[in-house]
């Protein structure tokens, strides 16, 4: 089965740009989409996934408030945080919950180490 | 004519540009007040002037304090840092430091709030410059007091009613009493300017280029 990998940003634009990195870095993940915390969790339940990217500014509940509910339900699960906004206090929520930041305008070279890093640890944990 | 002004794409491209803007504008205010700055989503409306002024006004019964500054480049406009009056001394302390004597803020009131405006707004409009790939000229901030309906005014030549495109996302410092908006204005011709640029972004970004 596929690395799957979810994307969640209230923009579409932004949900390409992300879905295209992944496409040129890591061309055989299942990429799937959501544009609210709602609708990502409403697909977690229906599926599983292997790695979540999360936009930070969304309505509803924020990226940062989604990546805590799911680092509580996937202890490993490899979760990022797409953000512009990189105030301490976002910071050290993020480490806290083991999310990793990845600056925005997204960037095929700004996912990169995050995606490798998941891929080697998926890979370690499936063998 | 008919059709939207902006199409969905546009609309959505540009507010994920200001966005990304104002995210980075949030970080500079920041590390100037010491404290978390938290931000709403933008709203984007294509509105006259006066509808403008309103969404501010019908939320806000007090005095307003703004710091205004224009901008000139492949598009022309104005970003406004807003707030409650009653905020702005609040604003100044937490930026200058518990320990200057009452006197002294009042006396850096104006400096205060025009170089904060000036951190805020040129983060946000230079981040928005460099993903158009446009530069922006700004002017030096100038702070704006009084009726909500003077803010928006700004340059209207002859009580010229024509729609702008209106910009604006809260903003609140966590553990002080401060919050407020931030707002850009940009008038027809410039809209037209700028959904070409954000055409040219999308495409680029859309594009299987490089």
């Amino acid at each position: 089965m596929p690395i799957s990998v979810l994307v969640v940003d209230d923009s579409k634009l932004a949900r390409i740009v992300v879905g295209k990195a992944i496409g040129a870095l890591q061309p055989d993940w299942e990429r799937l989409e959501a544009g609210t915390a709602a609708d990502a969790l409403q697909l977690l339940e229906g599926r599983p996934v292997d790695v979540v990217i999360l936009d930070y500014n969304m309505p509803g509940r924020n990226g940062l408030e989604l990546a805590e509910e799911l680092r509580a339900r996937f202890p490993t699960m490899p979760i990022a945080l797409a953000t512009a906004n990189v105030q301490d206090e976002i910071i050290a929520r993020a480490r806290a919950a083991q999310v990793t930041f990845v600056p925005k305008p997204v960037t095929n070279e700004g996912l990169e180490g995050f995606l490798s890093a998941a891929a080697v640890q998926l890979r370690s944990g499936r063998a | 004519m008919s059709g939207p002004i902006l199409e969905d794409l546009e609309r959505d491209a540009l507010t994920e540009l200001v966005n990304i803007g104002v995210s980075r504008a949030a970080g500079g205010l920041r590390s100037m007040v010491g404290r978390q700055v938290t931000l709403s989503v933008p709203s984007l409306e294509v509105v006259s002037r006066k509808a403008a002024t309103a969404l501010i006004r019908e939320r806000e019964t007090g005095p307003l304090v703004a710091v205004r500054q224009d901008f000139h480049g492949a598009f022309n406009g104005q970003a406004l840092l807003i707030f409650p009056e009653q905020n702005s001394l609040e604003l100044v302390r937490s930026v200058a430091g518990p320990d200057l004597p009452a006197n002294e803020v009042l006396e850096l009131e104006d400096e205060a709030l025009a170089e904060t405006g000036n951190i805020v707004l040129n983060s946000c409009l230079a981040t928005m410059a460099n993903m158009l790939e446009r530069p922006l000229t700004m002017s030096l901030p100038e702070v704006l007091r009084g009726e909500s309906a003077l803010l928006f005014q700004l340059d209207a030549k002859g009580g010229e009613q024509g729609v702008v495109l209106f910009l604006y996302i809260n903003f609140a410092v966590m553990d002080r009493d401060i919050r407020g908006y931030i707002a850009m204005l940009m008038d027809l011709p410039s809209i037209d300017t700028l959904r070409g640029l954000i055409g040219e972004f999308i495409r680029k970004v859309l594009g299987d280029g490089d």
